[in-house]
């Protein structure tokens, strides 16, 4: 019943846009509306992908789409679910895209009431972590070190001073009934997850890792390759929040080189061997504290 | 068709409830409140059959009702004051979107100095929104326009959403004897919301794109287009909701002792009651005073005004608004229809009523005073007499 890259539908749902080569946002957009089929109904806040894919008269869903204000996305999805409720429509599957800022920031609050409400709505943070549509600026998803337009780096700070807000344990507290995190350096288990999220009624959070070639430094065929190498050298990780517990999807024998990892980026050009000691120490940190609270799957 | 004691949100909320929304979102704040709670009351009784949602935010309550409206339901929200400025950013999206919500505003004082009460600078301040503005009166003409609302925003050359104000506690806290129509009578008005600005699975649609500078112009015109069709749709409407329920409203404005009115007060609202009091009292006395009230802000009645003051010797806006640095909405929109028509009758501006402050019979024999005497600066209704007393 899994899809792969084998069965994953060839309607193509997100196309003709003006997305950036190896955008990893946009990839996740279109693998997530491939699994939820003709009946999404998908809302993009502004941003990214609303900015690439809505210009009047090219219009790039092939599914119903709308854009939503910035801080709207969950509450527009909310009252279209309720809107189709009243209708007693009830084969459709609400959507949301929002990015890093949409979600950590200036979305959370929406986000929040619909989850306390169990609307019954898919919610998915594409994170590239800063705003990338306006031209890289630090988010609160922003990690420790990046260099962005308004955290730059220079001799007296180093890039952005805090560190990545924990969405997904956020969401989780709410008591939601399926959050997930993914990368689409690890599309499989991307697909799994979505495939999962669709399949469930109420609200759904996945919050998948969607690097951006321009904002993060990389080349434009390094997208999948650096959401993988974050995954494995556990700067960010697999798993899946269901009936109150946690579940790691993935748990690394050995973790790959944070250095490596870090120093492919330009935005992270400016670290010094203690900004990475650091960052090592708190990767360390968080997964103690997940391999002491989080299931294993299988 | 029952007789009830009801506020005018209670009254507004039963013309909801004869609308039949199928969405309403809805969050608290002082005076709207009782409305957003007879609604739930109505909802949990099944005297009303619809989704309600318990949104976080004003700014959310709008968005969800966008997105219901999006879905193709006729959706319904309520605010006040700061949540009306709070959810802004929303108001010009329903209008730019043509989404035919309808919303009642309590219009109450906006902060600072913090301030529950009656003033409307709340919903003046939006006044460009591209929201239809009309402004109550009575409870009666509160839940009226609560049916009638609907049947404007949703009419297809019009698809614009519709603000229905009533002025804070004064009249949304008030009691007065309501005639309640029927259901049936109501469902003949009013029949269900039919849209093709909306989703479809047979035909997946795009809704609110973007559209850059060629073709951004089209768009905006088409919604001014629709907000002047509803110059025409709100006496059509009131005609046909004459028929069926045998109340009559005298469509964008409302004239009182027009006939040989000399000098002439113009009202938003609630103040209607006092000043046409006021003109009446004056008349008996002597003096050619008449009201002419703007039941509409939104779409701006300039036709009608234009011919209510085309006679008159001198005019004075009574304003629950201040525009500093200017004058007050109203005004400048009332001087800007007479500039526009060749008319030379000098409008003063009198801002009074401001966060609850009374507007007295006094005040206003005052104001007539002041027209006849030709004075006509802009003034604080009180400020003046302050600085005599010193």
């Amino acid at each position: 019943m899994s899809v792969n890259p084998k069965t994953i539908s060839s309607d193509e749902p997100f196309f003709g846009h003006k997305a950036c080569p190896g955008c990893g946002g946009a990839l996740a957009v279109r693998l997530i509306l491939k699994i939820l089929g003709e009946r999404a109904v998908a809302v993009l806040p502004a941003g990214c992908m609303s900015a690439v894919g809505f210009n009047f008269p090219q219009l790039c869903f092939g599914c119903n789409a709308a854009i939503s204000t910035f801080a709207g996305t969950a509450s527009m999805l909310a009252g279209i679910a309720a809107g189709f409720r009243a209708q007693g429509i009830t084969d459709f599957k609400a959507v949301g895209f929002a990015g890093d800022g949409g979600t950590a920031d200036i979305g959370i609050q929406a986000l929040s009431g619909a989850i306390d409400r169990n609307d019954d709505i898919l919610y998915v943070c594409y994170d590239n972590e800063a705003y990338m549509n306006t031209g890289v600026q630090k988010s609160s998803l922003t990690p420790y070190g990046a260099a962005t337009t308004t955290t730059p780096a220079g001799k007296r700070l180093r890039g952005n001073l805090s560190e990545k807000k924990n969405m997904f344990e956020i969401v989780a507290a709410h008591g939601i009934g399926y959050a997930a995190t993914a990368s689409v350096g690890y599309l499989p288990d991307l697909l799994k997850k979505a495939e999962k999220a669709a399949s469930i009624k109420g609200t759904r959070y996945l919050h998948v890792i969607a690097p951006c070639p321009s904002g993060w430094g990389i080349k434009t065929d390094e997208t999948l390759d650096a959401a993988k190498e974050m995954v494995d050298c556990g700067l960010w990780y697999l798993a899946e929040y269901e009936h109150g517990a946690f579940t790691l999807n993935r748990d690394p024998k050995a973790f790959g080189s944070v250095r490596d990892y870090l120093k492919r980026q330009k935005r992270f050009a400016a670290l010094t061997d203690e900004d990475i000691e650091f960052i090592t120490k708190t990767r360390d940190a968080k997964w103690k504290f997940i391999r002491e609270n989080f299931r294993r799957a299988g | 068709m029952a007789k009830r004691f009801l506020s005018g949100n209670e009254a507004f909320a039963e013309g909801v409830r004869l609308a039949r929304p199928q969405v309403i979102s809805a969050y608290p704040i002082t005076p709207q409140t009782t409305c957003v709670e007879a609604l739930a009351s109505m909802v949990e009784s099944g005297a009303l059959e619809a989704e309600y949602l318990h949104v976080e935010s004003e700014h959310s309550a709008l968005s969800a009702a966008i997105g219901a409206s999006m879905a193709g339901a006729r959706a319904f929200t309520a605010t006040s004051s700061q949540g009306l400025l709070y959810m802004a950013e929303c108001l010009v999206y329903a209008s730019g979107g043509l989404y035919p919500i309808v919303m009642m505003n309590a219009c109450r004082s906006t902060a600072l100095p913090w301030n529950i009460y009656c003033d409307q600078r709340d919903s003046l301040l939006l006044a460009d929104s591209g929201w239809i503005q009309a402004y109550a009166a009575s409870a009666q003409e509160a839940l009226d326009l609560a049916l009638m609302s609907f049947a404007i925003a949703e009419s297809p050359e019009v698809a614009t959403p519709f603000m229905v104000c009533l002025d804070g506690f004064t009249l949304t806290h008030t009691y007065e004897s309501v005639e309640v129509p029927e259901s049936a009578q109501a469902d003949a008005f009013l029949p269900p919301y039919k849209t093709e600005n909306r989703f479809d699975f047979e035909n997946p649609k795009n809704l609110a794109f973007s559209a850059g500078p060629e073709t951004n112009y089209l768009f905006k015109h088409q919604e001014q287009q629709g907000m002047l069709n509803a110059l025409k749709a709100v006496p059509q409407t009131e005609a046909r909701f004459a028929q069926i329920f045998g109340r009559a409203y005298p469509g964008l404005t409302e004239g009182y002792l027009l006939e040989g009115a000399e000098y002439v007060l113009i009202t938003l609202g609630t103040v209607t009651g006092i000043a046409q009091k006021t003109a009446s009292d004056l008349r008996a006395e002597g003096f050619a005073a008449g009201v002419l009230r703007l039941r509409y802000f939104r779409p701006f009645p300039s036709q009608e005004i234009a011919k209510a003051l085309r006679q008159v010797k001198a005019a004075a806006v009574i304003e629950r608004d201040v525009s500093f640095g200017a004058t007050g909405a109203v005004h400048q929109s009332v001087c800007a229809a007479l500039q526009q028509q060749g008319i030379t009758t000098r409008v003063s501006c009198v801002i009074a009523g401001l966060g609850g402050a009374d507007i007295s019979e006094d005040d206003l024999r005052g104001v007539f005073a002041d027209l006849a005497a030709g004075r006509h600066e802009t003034r604080f209704a009180g400020i003046r007499e302050r600085r005599d007393e010193r």
